[in-house]
């Protein structure tokens, strides 16, 4: 096989890992809360600007500016929760996607005021590892282990635990959780939690990849909706899959084509598959 | 004697709907009390009413003194109140022992998790060879064991259950109400609402009658099987 097309399709399975991980967190609260947080990508926006201020302002070692960047995700996804969508968890859906999308451009404009629109990095040069003659970087690599640690971590936590038994019970029957002993809201709070968690931890594989600036969110926030609507929205396996499918054709795409081309592409995949299949890859 | 629980007065009912009107009843520790009465009648809200899955407009619920009239369901539980919901109500995408794990949520139960589910298991050995199954994929009658086990967990001192044999087969209800008459010879309280009149007042000691959210009779179940208008409307004599 052409080494470069070999090349295009591990880079294509390490750019998946993360979106996968995003996929997990935007499906989690989807499947659970019945919301979709169109500000997700955001939280990793201010999540990222959280690594990059305690590791370049406050020279924290990076690795305990990656775990408060974790805790910063965490916490912004309670306020979202407490503060936004808890007061009109009754209310219509669409009144939930547009208060979520106002907390978007309210992100985008805070992280505005108080960074401006400079490109930031970390100034962190990672080695480009060479297998053969494939070449590899680095922050891929640890992004994309990072990425399966976290989605194995979630999947034991949903598996083992009390509380993740709950957080899959209360999506098939919202109702009865009380009979259960379940607090419906406190379980909302821990998933919105989990979610910015996961948020958190995906800002810091990707700040290693990429600069931070205002406006981040646009680069991945479309692309990780449309990888969750094709795997069913809030079907987390589905998510997982089609992080990988959406990543292959980018990835390998753009070695036939230019990367713009190739981002076409997945889109058109994505808008076909939607006619024949509208309720994604593993839905219902 | 005190009872385990005492309603009182109370009222309830969806929006401008009332479905409840000054029910007082009371159920004896280790008693099995029935609720019966005609489809619509407000047996189901009855119990939606003593869990906290709806709170009353009004009226007292007391259990062992206790108001719990308007707390949540999951403080309900945890007093020691299960519920058996109408129609199981069993999570279908977990498997069985998730289920059952489920009903052992609260913090009290979770310390005795293993026991509880040997219990269950003994009870209903069939549980244990599906026990990673989902829950979904079972038959009424075992979907229903699931419901009681399930209720069971959180080792309540009253037991609610609703309906247990509605939309099960005729073999299968003879079994359920055999495990009704088992769990409450081991001395558990039960509180029973169903249609199946003639079933019902076999296995307990005491029934109501509601009717269009009024209680019109009340009596052992001896003297409600020798009643004119219980024999008339309900048993077909």
């Amino acid at each position: 096989m052409d080494i470069y097309l070999l090349e295009a399709i591990i880079n294509g399975l390490l750019l998946g890992g993360v979106l996968a991980l995003l996929s997990l967190g935007l499906n989690l609260i989807f499947g659970v809360i019945d919301v979709v947080w169109i500000v997700y990508a955001e939280i990793v926006m201010s999540a990222m600007y959280g690594v990059y201020w305690l590791y370049s302002y406050y020279h924290w070692p990076l690795l305990l500016a990656c775990v408060a960047a974790i805790g910063i995700g965490a916490l912004i996804g309670v306020l979202v929760h407490v503060v936004v969508i808890q007061p009109i968890l009754g209310s219509a859906p669409i009144n939930q996607l547009l208060a979520t999308g106002g907390l978007l451009f309210f992100l985008q404009s805070l992280a505005t005021l108080l960074f401006g629109t400079d490109y930031r990095n970390l100034g962190i040069r990672l080695p480009v590892i060479e297998i053969g003659d494939i070449f590899i970087s680095f922050s891929r690599l640890i992004a994309f282990f990072m990425a399966l640690v976290g989605a194995v971590l979630l999947y034991l936590f949903l598996a083992k635990t009390y509380l993740g038994t709950a957080i899959r019970a209360i999506a098939q029957d919202r109702e009865i959780m009380g009979l259960m002993g379940v607090n419906e809201r406190r379980i909302y709070v821990i998933t919105s939690a989990i979610g910015g968690g996961l948020a958190g931890l995906a800002a810091c594989l990707l700040v290693l990849q990429y600069d931070v600036h205002p406006f981040i969110g646009l680069t991945f926030g479309p692309i990780t909706f449309m990888v969750c609507v094709l795997g069913g929205l809030g079907n987390m396996i589905g998510g997982f899959i089609a992080a990988f499918i959406i990543s292959q054709i980018i990835a390998v795409g753009g070695y036939y084509f230019p990367v713009e081309v190739a981002e076409v592409l997945a889109f058109v995949f994505f808008i076909v598959m939607i006619l024949v299949r509208p309720q994604g890859i593993l839905g219902k | 004697m005190a009872a385990l629980l005492r309603l009182k007065d109370v009222s309830a009912g969806y929006g401008s709907f009332a479905a409840l009107f000054g029910i007082s009843l009371s159920v004896e520790s280790g008693e099995a009390v029935g609720v019966v009465g005609p489809n619509g009648a407000g047996k189901t809200t009855l119990m939606r009413v003593i869990s906290g899955l709806l709170p009353p407009t009004g009226g007292r619920i007391e259990l062992e003194g206790d108001d719990l009239a308007g707390a949540p369901s999951y403080r309900i539980v945890a007093a020691g109140i299960a519920h058996v919901p109408e129609n199981r109500r069993l999570f279908p995408r977990l498997t069985v022992e998730e289920n059952l794990r489920m009903g052992a949520y609260l913090p009290q139960a979770r310390k005795h998790f293993a026991e509880r589910l040997d219990g269950v298991y003994g009870r209903f050995p069939r549980l244990k060879e599906r026990r990673a199954q989902l829950a979904g994929t079972l038959s009424g009658g075992e979907q229903q064991m699931v419901a009681i086990g399930r209720a069971l967990m959180s080792k309540p001192k009253l037991l609610l259950m609703d309906e247990p044999s509605a939309g099960l087969a005729p073999l299968v209800v003879d079994q359920v109400f055999e495990l009704v008459r088992g769990i409450r010879a081991e001395g558990l309280t039960v509180l029973i609402v169903e249609q199946n009149v003639r079933r019902v007042l076999e296995v307990v000691d005491r029934a109501y009658l509601l009717e269009t959210g009024h209680i019109r009779l009340a009596g052992s179940a001896a003297e409600l099987k020798e009643n004119a208008f219980i024999r008339q409307s309900y048993l077909g004599l």
